[in-house]
């Protein structure tokens, strides 16, 4: 396809309709993308301060 | 026939082992797949001869709708294995897909939105594909309000495994509206009678872009079902073991 930046970003007078429909889906992808692994690293996070605090409160119910 | 593949799914450390070692790789291949797919819809395809350029929403629109029904139907089978095998995972698993399936319906239902407008008249009519597509937003809406609504884990998961079965009903609904009413929605695009109804040159960026869109799904659910099995598993010996180690 040989055309203009122009002519390619004007989307033959559809652009209004085809750029965001392109941010709607790709924003959705990267997005749950990110919640995913942030959502992983703070379950981990989590769990490993639960154990750390059972762990403390066991040594000073043996104590 | 040897089932032992099967019973493994249903061990947490298992699957949580199999999701860490295959997540990096789903995530590689879907941003290449969708990549190329978007390289090849928005610049190496022709316009459409009727519809211009705007028809290349299509690349986006169709990929996100057939993940909407992929989604479903997955948390559905899921939920279906959970509660005939009473296997946790199985219900890990389907509450994994509820919030990536809510996300690329309501995806499909804007793009649908945006091309509905240049080509239709409106972005909105009560169409038997638009109207099914909106009840299945409402059926994931409605797994995941079940599901925060209940304390107990397996409480949740019974009662949200019976609405994904029985919400089942509309993934064909939706698939075979166009085909069974009237409806201003087009038939399917990709294949028509068996055969291809696109040429190659708009044909393989779509496709490169069903793929991607599927795999990325699986890199999602690989981290989501991750946290999901932690969550359900923190005061097992095996997580205690991997905290430490992580």
């Amino acid at each position: 396809m040989n055309r203009s930046l122009a002519d390619f970003f004007a989307m033959g007078g559809y652009a209004q309709y085809v750029w965001p429909s392109y941010i709607v889906a790709m924003g959705a992808i990267v997005l749950t993308s990110l919640s995913a692994i942030r959502l992983l690293a703070s379950t981990l996070t989590a769990v490993r301060q639960s154990i750390e605090e059972t762990a403390v409160d066991d040594k000073e119910g043996g104590a | 026939m040897d089932f032992g593949w099967f019973y493994r799914l249903g061990s947490p450390p298992h699957v949580y082992r199999l999701s860490q070692t295959l997540t990096p790789w789903f995530g590689w291949v879907a941003a290449l797949l969708i990549g190329a797919g978007l390289y090849g819809g928005l610049v190496l395809s022709p316009p459409d001869y009727q519809q211009g350029d705007g028809y290349r929403m299509i690349y986006v629109h169709a990929p996100s709708a057939w993940l909407s029904l992929m989604i479903y139907s997955s948390m559905a089978a899921a939920a279906a294995v959970g509660l005939i095998w009473r296997m946790k995972v199985a219900h890990a698993v389907a509450a994994s897909c509820a919030g990536v399936g809510a996300v690329f319906t309501a995806v499909s239902l804007l793009t649908g939105m945006l091309w509905g407008k240049p080509m239709w008249g409106t972005y909105w009519v009560w169409d038997p594909r638009l109207t099914a597509q909106l009840i299945l937003l409402f059926l994931f809406f409605g797994y995941m309000a079940l599901r925060a609504s209940y304390d107990d884990v397996s409480r949740a998961d019974r009662l949200s495994a019976w609405l994904a079965v029985i919400g089942v009903v509309n993934v064909p609904i939706v698939k075979f509206s166009v085909e069974w009413w009237n409806s201003l929605h087009q038939t399917p695009s990709v294949m028509k009678m068996a055969r291809a109804s696109m040429p190659a040159s708009m044909l393989v960026p779509l496709l490169l872009m069903f793929v991607g869109f599927t795999v990325f799904f699986l890199a999602y659910l690989g981290l989501r079902l991750r946290a999901e099995i932690l969550q359900r598993e923190k005061q097992s010996a095996w997580v205690r073991e991997l905290v430490a180690h992580e």
